[in-house]
């Protein structure tokens, strides 16, 4: 079998306010396998933005390992995470984080601009607009954020995201600030990069959200009290349904 | 390496692109920076330009120049200076003769008065001088002729012009031949004298009437003492013999005792110019650092706006670092942004810079002179202000936890 994608054993994150200690992980263990599609999901204060950010690697855990694709990342210094974090990683948050003033695809650029690639303009013009494609906004590349509507941006955010081939898309509340119709659009996006074989992550606390994932990890007081496989999202496709099986 | 080369030309665009996308605030920041560097500029070439019409100013006094004014006297122990000069046509005689290290002497008086031609008429200052003071102070007739021994020994009533005199009393003609009058005396106008233009103390050289020392002396102040005697010496290196030759000789023909004070004061170009360059040295320092201060400001005013940039675009830093931006790629960015708005604005500042001592060329007349070192120096100084005072502000940026950033509203 290959090497999960996140591998989290005996994780706690201990925060200190003053005299008081919070334990905002407790002993979590988790392992995410490639191409999965997982919801996490938990009430505020269950610990679960403490995981995004860990997973995330932009937070260090107080004790316990975290494997991101095979590289133990829980000791990994700032600028160590920084360059996981533009290779590994894609990030969408719910207030999409796009740069003001900064045209879409100068925004999906953006991760290329700090990577070990060295990738010249024409290449990173050219990966950008495949990206801004794969999200279905083909024309909108010369658009400033302020010209988009929510849906649009959060688009943008995709593209971004992906733009480096990261190994995880993570999510975090992605459609907390978009009405219905268009959450279902961007949850549609993210089925189609599932369905190509990413490894999405979405973190949220809306049930029909986390019901477009095919794994639901609960997580309550730092821990993980539920975790299933969602079988029906996977009839009539093999490579879901091998992996319903697992 | 190729790769760290790379990712800065990449911060660099993103720095530019920065500034670029906030050009009002890009431009307030640039401000000071503009005004500190054309501040140096215009000032350090206003400050050389003085110094330059001072120089050339003094050279205009004439080579080896003494000037010898009547002085305090000492009467029954008490120093009085009485407004009654003690010097004498027998004096300025007595320097030519037995002087060996001066040159020309001639005797000075000096008065003022309405002078009238025609219609016309104009207050100027009329100096009495010997044949020998053109030169003396150098200073050569344009026009026409300087008058003779035989004039000189006549009192005749002829008159040298300065150009001031000339352009007012008579304006797009010849003055030669033509009759002036001075205090209703009239005098035949037998030269102008070539332009000199101000001196050190802002003076117009030119505005000045030249008759011989005796017509002034019978016809306009009607007394027999000089109010100046010029000198030069042989050379520039007997200037010191000859100040002291004199000095000896008028002690003696003024019966000054060994040690008393004497009742004259000499004064030669050398002490003239020392002044001279001692105060254009001060306005300079004075100009300087004036502009060094604006200079320091326009620094303050760089980092002001890039704390509050930083602040402001927290959330910016926050993304750019959870997507794979390392502290030091944080620090380069502002640290560049600073040094491109502080170099542009060095770059302006010397235009305006050039600008304005061209100005002040036209308005003062000043031949302000723009040196490239000044140029080079407050362009070096705007851009160690953008490092120096970008630092701090790139470096509060690059440690921001990128956690906190995102969060932040």
């Amino acid at each position: 079998m290959s090497v999960p994608v996140i591998e989290l054993r005996e994780l706690v994150k201990i925060y200190r306010m003053g005299e008081v200690e919070v334990r905002a992980l407790d002993g979590l263990d988790l392992t995410i396998e490639r191409g999965e599609y997982v919801a996490i999901m938990g009430a505020s204060g269950s610990g679960k933005s403490t995981l995004m950010n860990i997973v995330g690697c932009l937070d260090r855990p107080s004790s316990g390992t975290f494997h991101l694709d095979g590289i133990d990342a829980s000791t990994l210094d700032r600028d160590g995470r920084a360059e996981i974090r533009n290779a590994k990683i894609g990030f969408v948050f719910q207030s999409f984080n796009l740069l003001p003033r900064t045209s879409a695809l100068e925004n999906i650029e953006l991760p290329m601009l700090y990577g070990n690639d060295g990738r010249g303009r024409p290449a990173r013009n050219a990966l950008a607009l495949e990206a801004l494609q794969r999200v279905g906004l083909e024309g909108r590349g010369r658009h400033y954020p302020s010209q988009l509507s929510g849906g649009q941006q959060q688009r943008v955010a995709i593209a971004r995201a992906i733009v480096n081939d990261p190994a995880i898309i993570l999510a975090d509340e992605p459609t907390g600030n978009l009405d219905s119709k268009t959450s279902e659009e961007i949850m549609a996006v993210f089925q189609a990069l599932n369905d190509e074989g990413k490894t999405v992550i979405v973190i949220t606390h809306e049930a029909d959200i986390s019901a477009h994932a095919k794994r639901i990890v609960q997580m309550r007081d730092g821990k993980i009290v539920e975790d299933h496989v969602i079988a029906q999202a996977r009839l009539g496709d093999p490579a879901r349904a091998r992996e319903a099986q697992a | 390496m190729k790769a760290s080369a790379f990712r800065f030309w990449n911060i660099l665009h993103v720095g530019l692109s920065a500034i670029l996308r906030n050009k009002l605030r890009s431009s307030l920041t640039m401000l000071g920076i503009v005004i500190g560097v054309a501040c140096v500029i215009a000032m350090v070439a206003v400050g050389s330009g003085a110094s330059k019409s001072i120089q050339a100013t003094i050279t205009s006094l004439g080579s080896n120049f003494i000037m010898i004014f009547p002085g305090a006297s000492t009467q029954s122990g008490a120093r009085i200076f009485t407004g009654q000069s003690n010097l004498t046509v027998e004096d300025a005689i007595a320097i030519r003769t037995e002087c060996p290290a001066v040159a020309y002497v001639s005797a000075g008086v000096r008065t003022g008065g309405q002078i009238v031609a025609g219609e016309t008429n104009w207050g100027s200052t009329i100096y009495g001088v010997d044949v020998d003071w053109p030169f003396i102070r150098a200073w050569n007739v344009e026009r026409g002729a300087f008058f003779s021994e035989s004039e000189v020994r006549a009192a005749s009533k002829v008159a040298v012009l300065g150009g001031t005199v000339v352009e007012n009393l008579f304006p797009g003609h010849d003055p030669i031949g033509q009759v002036i009058r001075i205090r209703n005396v009239p005098f035949r106008v037998i030269g102008v004298l070539e332009r000199k233009g101000g001196n050190m103390m802002g003076q117009d050289q030119d505005d000045q009437v030249i008759v011989p020392y005796t017509t002034a002396m019978k016809r306009l102040s009607g007394t027999p003492r000089l109010n100046l005697i010029y000198a030069s010496a042989v050379s520039d290196a007997a200037v010191q013999d000859a100040l002291q030759q004199i000095d000896a000789l008028l002690r003696q023909r003024h019966r000054i005792p060994p040690g008393g004070d004497a009742d004259f004061m000499m004064r030669s170009q050398e002490e003239i110019a020392a002044g001279a360059a001692e105060t254009s040295r001060t306005l300079s320092l004075l100009l300087g650092s004036v502009a060094a201060i604006s200079l320091l400001v326009g620094g303050i005013g760089i980092m002001n706006i890039m704390l509050v940039s930083v602040t402001e675009r927290t959330r910016e830093i926050g993304i750019r670092m959870a997507i794979g931006a390392k502290g030091r790629h944080v620090l380069l960015q502002f640290l560049l942004e600073a040094m491109i708005l502080s170099a542009s604005g060095g770059a302006l500042g010397i235009l305006l810079g050039i600008g304005a001592s061209r100005l002040v060329t036209r308005l003062a007349g000043w031949p302000v002179a723009v040196s490239p070192e000044a140029v080079a120096l407050a362009f070096g100084f705007a851009a160690f202000i953008g490092i120096f005072f970008g630092f701090y502000p790139a470096r509060k940026a690059s440690r921001l936890d990128p956690i906190d950033a995102l969060r932040y509203e």
